[in-house]
């Protein structure tokens, strides 16, 4: 692959499908139109052949053996947190924990850092926009220690309300503000870094979902001043299993572990054990290696198309997606109009479900994912049981739109003109 | 997809048959889909062992809401052990519609709740 020579802001999106063997199929004997990377991306040859190649050529466990495949096990494993620090602009790669995915990864933070520093009559800071994953380890933890929960609405357009958040944080009780970078459901941008601003000056760490962002968007996690950030490897073209969580520093060191057993020890006594130094103290038992490799070469893949790119083709892909679907009869469209919005269009139809939407759609090749999508207090916020939801990503075309954009017409002709 | 949603089937959606509630009812049974939300209340008055009246409310999908439509129809009127008998395929085979695995669950809510309010019976209806 060679997107080096394309315009800095422009790539071949039939070029980058070309990498991804699964699109070449149909469904339901119909060009396969995906969209829903927002549940989980595609992989491409690229991510196939290096975990094929690991273990076909390097497998063995890693850390514990002296010999040669060991060893390259090993080296490979330690390569692959380099390249994902490098994704987020990690200071240090032993600030980035592998773990199963984003869920892991906030139960992770919400356990060991919630465990150590919630106490009774603390409050935990949610938004409206949050995927179940950052708001039950959240509900758990709460529980146990006796803190309180507080949710940041979000207005009509779907942006968080900010005053809102101010008004929190100025009780002085907030010790976390979990948020997400980009809502799964509405594709709202929030303003992390100003949260993250305000959350510090309140003495509060922030937490960020960055499960839709990571995949999308330049994410640094210096810039951005985050105390922690959560992403999954599946969600930007790389493996299912394996997910980060980055940590500061001093946060991490002064964390007790969340899992224990092996590979986690320095010292393990009858009576006590000693933990590793990070980023061992986080990562009990034999990791996901093969999958690591996976996330890695993921990761190297979308930063060869580059961020701005792949940026600037959701946005083209969504606009013409919005501009289309919003002079369908009966259509209700969810999420902020501008720059805050990423390449997620969730919508419902007058007089039609949206699973019969979404079988419709199935019907035509389209795949979308109707539901509550893991966000059922921001459905019960927007009034509705469920949404479909279409979303874009780098192998996505104008085709890919136009096929949505006519089976969303046959949604129309099959339920549209017989709602009375 | 013009299959799975037949005329009958939307007409049943948009019309649907004994849609409401009853004042005091002998049975009522609530459930949801958890996958999808969709919600069916069934209540029956029972008199002589069979079912004297029966009616059904809530919301979903047109597969759901159609196919509790259809199954109040079926059962209206009809002896309660016979009604016991009723399995997932009878369903299925009265919806006549191409049922995929991802909505065979709309398509037996009904089912499920009015066994789970008659019987206790509360697991979701086998199917072949």
């Amino acid at each position: 692959m060679t997107h080096q020579t394309q315009s800095q802001h422009t790539f071949d999106s039939e070029r980058v499908r070309a990498d991804f063997p699964i699109l070449g199929r149909t469904a339901r004997g119909k060009r396969l139109a995906y969209l829903d990377s927002a549940a989980s991306t595609q992989k491409p040859q690229q991510v196939i052949d290096a975990i094929n190649s690991f273990y076909s050529e390097s497998n063995a466990n890693v850390h514990r053996g002296v010999y040669e495949l060991s060893e390259r096990s090993t080296e490979l494993y330690d390569q692959a947190r380099g390249t994902i620090a490098r994704l987020i602009n990690a200071p240090d790669k032993r600030q980035c924990i592998f773990v199963r995915n984003t869920t892991e990864a906030i139960n992770l933070v919400a356990n060991s850092w919630g465990r150590e520093n919630l106490k009774a009559g603390d409050t935990i800071v949610l938004t409206m926009l949050e995927h179940h994953s950052n708001i039950v380890p959240w509900q758990v933890i709460a529980q146990q220690v006796g803190a309180k929960i507080e949710y940041v609405d979000i207005d009509d357009a779907g942006r968080l309300r900010m005053d809102q958040l101010r008004e929190l944080l100025a009780s002085g009780s907030v010790k976390v503000v979990a948020t997400t970078q980009v809502s799964n459901t509405l594709g709202t941008i929030t303003p992390l870094k100003e949260i993250t601003s305000l959350a510090h000056d309140a003495g509060a760490i922030v937490v960020a979902d960055a499960a839709q962002s990571v995949p999308h968007m330049q994410v640094d996690v210096q810039d951005l001043d985050v105390d922690f950030l959560a992403f999954s490897g599946h969600k930007m073209v790389g493996p299912m299993g394996i997910g980060v969580l980055y940590g500061k520093r001093d946060l991490l060191e002064a964390m007790p572990p969340y899992q224990t057993g092996g590979s986690m020890i320095r010292e393990v006594h009858l009576d006590h054990t000693t933990w590793a130094d990070l980023p061992e103290k986080f990562e009990a038992g034999t990791p996901s290696v093969a999958d690591a490799v996976g996330i890695a070469v993921a990761a190297d893949y979308l930063s060869e198309i580059g961020f701005a790119s792949i940026r600037e083709h959701e946005i083209t892909l969504t606009n013409y997606a919005l501009g289309q679907l919003r002079e369908i009869p009966g259509m209700t469209l969810f999420g902020p109009d501008g720059e805050d919005r990423a390449g997620v269009v969730s919508f419902v139809i007058d007089g039609a479900h949206p699973h019969d939407i979404a079988s419709i759609l199935d019907g035509e090749g389209v795949a979308v994912r109707a539901g509550h999508h893991c966000a059922q207090p921001l459905m019960r916020r927007l009034d509705v049981t469920a949404t479909a939801r279409a979303s874009f990503y780098i192998y996505n075309t104008e085709e890919d739109v136009d096929q949505l954009v006519s089976a969303v017409e046959t949604v129309n002709s099959i339920f549209g003109r017989r709602a009375s | 997809m013009a299959d799975l949603y037949r005329e009958n089937i939307l007409e049943h959606y948009q019309n649907p048959s004994n849609f409401g509630t009853i004042d005091a009812p002998d049975i009522t049974y609530e459930d949801t889909n958890p996958l999808c939300g969709d919600r069916i209340r069934i209540d029956l008055r029972i008199a002589d062992g069979k079912i004297a009246e029966i009616k059904f409310s809530g919301r979903g999908c047109a597969i759901s809401q159609a196919s509790a439509s259809i199954l109040t129809e079926l059962v209206d009127g009809e002896d309660l052990d016979a009604v016991r008998e009723l399995s997932a395929q009878d369903i299925l085979d009265e919806l006549a519609i191409p049922i995929s695995p991802a909505r065979v669950k709309c398509a037996l809510l009904g089912l499920k709740v009015l066994k789970a309010g008659a019987y206790g019976i509360t697991d979701w209806p086998e199917t072949e």
